[in-house]
């Protein structure tokens, strides 16, 4: 029960947030501030884990393929096909996640409980959208970019790791990595990335916005938001997986 | 002018927070909504301006159905409206000069020599100086509560609601909280709706008063009537402060 009151109300959320917005030039400036903070922020923290996880893919792929029927370079492929197809855009946006959603959980769920939001409604704002809209629009813009970057820093990593351990050779890594590359598998990627974008920026606002009570309260959103937009992250992996895969 | 018919809230099922409340707040008038702690008074005002919707009854601004109007429609009125939050609720994250030109960046086209002046215009109608570029968390209580009342005006609101505006004010500030929105309401000839538990304020600035008690009104009236009323819940309410008591005998005594 509980469970569909909440897809219900989140439903309603989105529809206030889809309003036409009051100012556009306010939005506008919303936005490119939610892009420094969201995105940019970020960045450090994207780049650390994914050189690292690109050197780690390469050597567990090594170690674990050692066999003389499958080529070297096989290696290199399914390095690049992990880093492509999963590990960039689901596990970042799952940092993503932890990061920017409980980051906006907090910030709304005070400006809740200190009677902010009503101090905007009061005023004729329509308060969802304006604080939850440049979020979700900035998330979708430059959450993509550092997906992107994570992929050339995690392949980065992946050559790094060939180069400076004797696990599979270079030439037959670098062939790998560019063997049978596919735009689409970008393309998908991308798909994905833009929807959990969506997913982190709109329910962390959702637990944000419907806070209730104080501090306390606050933090729980927050947590709230991290929990659920990693859950639907993951439920909508295996979903948009299934379907833009088959 | 805003009226209010039969306003019924409740938040629980058989439990009304607010019994058939019907009301007249006059324009150009500060219209004191008084009552103990608890008795409704947050929640009138927050049926008023429409954050909580009355389970039954209408209001009226100026002959509009409040009550009646969708989101958009709304929008027209609450751009007329500035309110004074009991914790005063200013944006923290930005300054006290991005807080009162919040509104007008949102509604107007002014430009930026014109919304500047109308900051310097607004921040001085509430006494307060150089303080454009402070963080709320950077002012007293007493500045907060001035700057909010700054954002309020910065509009030029036709109806303005306090709730609460000088609780936790040491009484010269209180008193001066209440002189200034008196002021202003006579100044700008706006609907004020002013939300009190405060003697000193009814008798300072109180144009019309209304008395709820446990979420019935009780009585209407000036606050000339205030103090000769028989009302029994009143009088309590009224008499409760020794200070009080004591003006009250030496009345009596006098006459
Ligand atoms: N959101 C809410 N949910 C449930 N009950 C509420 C809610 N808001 C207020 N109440 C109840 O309504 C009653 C009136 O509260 P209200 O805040 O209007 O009192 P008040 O007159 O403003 O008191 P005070 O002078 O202390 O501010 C209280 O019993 C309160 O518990
Ligand atoms: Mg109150």
């Amino acid at each position: 029960m509980k469970l569909f009151y909440h897809i219900g109300r989140y439903f309603v959320l989105l529809w206030l947030i889809l309003q036409k917005p009051e100012k556009t030039s306010i939005y506008r400036r919303q936005v490119i501030a939610e892009m420094d903070y969201l995105g940019l922020d970020s960045l450090g923290i994207v780049a650390i884990v994914s050189v690292f996880m690109g050197a780690v893919v390469t050597i567990q792929t090594a170690f674990n393929t050692d066999h003389p029927l499958l080529p070297a370079y096989a290696i290199g492929f399914a390095t690049r096909q992990a880093i492509i197809l999963e590990f960039s855009p689901t596990v970042i946006s799952l940092i993503l996640a932890g990061k920017v959603g409980s980051r906006v959980a907090s910030e709304i769920g005070t400006m809740r409980v200190t009677e902010q939001i009503d101090a905007l409604e009061v005023m004729g704002v329509n308060a969802a959208s304006y604080l939850i809209l440049p979020k979700v629009i900035a998330s979708v813009i430059i959450n993509p970019a550092l997906v992107i970057i994570s992929m050339f820093l995690g392949i980065s990593g992946g050559y790094m790791a060939a180069a400076l351990t004797d696990v599979v050779p270079l030439s037959n890594f670098t062939y790998g990595i560019l063997f049978e590359f596919s735009q689409f598998d970008i393309l998908y990627a991308l798909v994905k990335t833009i929807i959990f974008a969506i997913i982190i920026a709109s329910v962390s606002g959702y637990f944000g916005f419907y806070t209730r009570g104080g501090a306390l309260q606050v933090g729980h959103s927050s947590t709230k938001a991290v929990v659920f937009s990693s859950i639907y992250i993951i439920l909508f992996n295996l979903i948009l997986t299934q379907i833009l895969l088959a | 002018m805003i009226r209010t018919e039969n306003i019924w809230k409740y938040f629980e099922d058989d439990k009304p927070v607010l019994r058939n409340v019907s009301l007249h707040f006059e324009q150009g008038k500060t219209n004191l909504i008084i009552g103990r702690s608890g008795s409704g008074k947050t929640v009138l005002m927050k049926c008023l301006v429409g954050l909580l919707e009355a389970d039954k009854g209408r209001i009226f601004y100026d002959d509009r159905d409040f009550s009646a109007m969708g989101f958009k429609a709304r929008k027209v009125i609450r751009k007329e409206m500035g309110m004074l939050f009991q914790g005063a609720a200013l944006f923290d994250s930005m300054t006290v000069e991005d807080n009162i030109t919040f509104p007008l960046n949102m509604f107007t086209r002014m430009s930026r020599t014109e919304k500047k002046k109308r900051v310097d215009f607004c921040l001085d109608r509430v006494n307060l100086g150089a303080v454009h570029g402070l963080l709320p968390s950077e002012l007293s209580g007493g500045m907060k509560k001035r700057v909010a009342i700054a954002r309020a005006i910065s509009i030029k609101p036709k109806y303005l609601f306090c709730d609460e505006p000088n609780s936790g004010l040491d009484p010269p500030t209180a008193i001066l909280i209440d002189k200034l929105i008196s002021e202003i309401t006579h100044d700008f000839n706006i609907t004020t709706v002013v939300n009190t538990h405060d003697m000193n304020s009814v008798m300072e600035i109180g144009d019309t008063v209304a008395f709820i008690h446990k979420g019935d009104l009780w009585w209407t009236g000036s606050k000339d009537d205030v103090l000769h009323t028989c009302n029994k819940q009143l009088n309590e309410f009224v008499y409760a402060t020794e200070l009080m008591r004591t003006i009250q005998n030496q009345t009596q005594e006098g006459e």
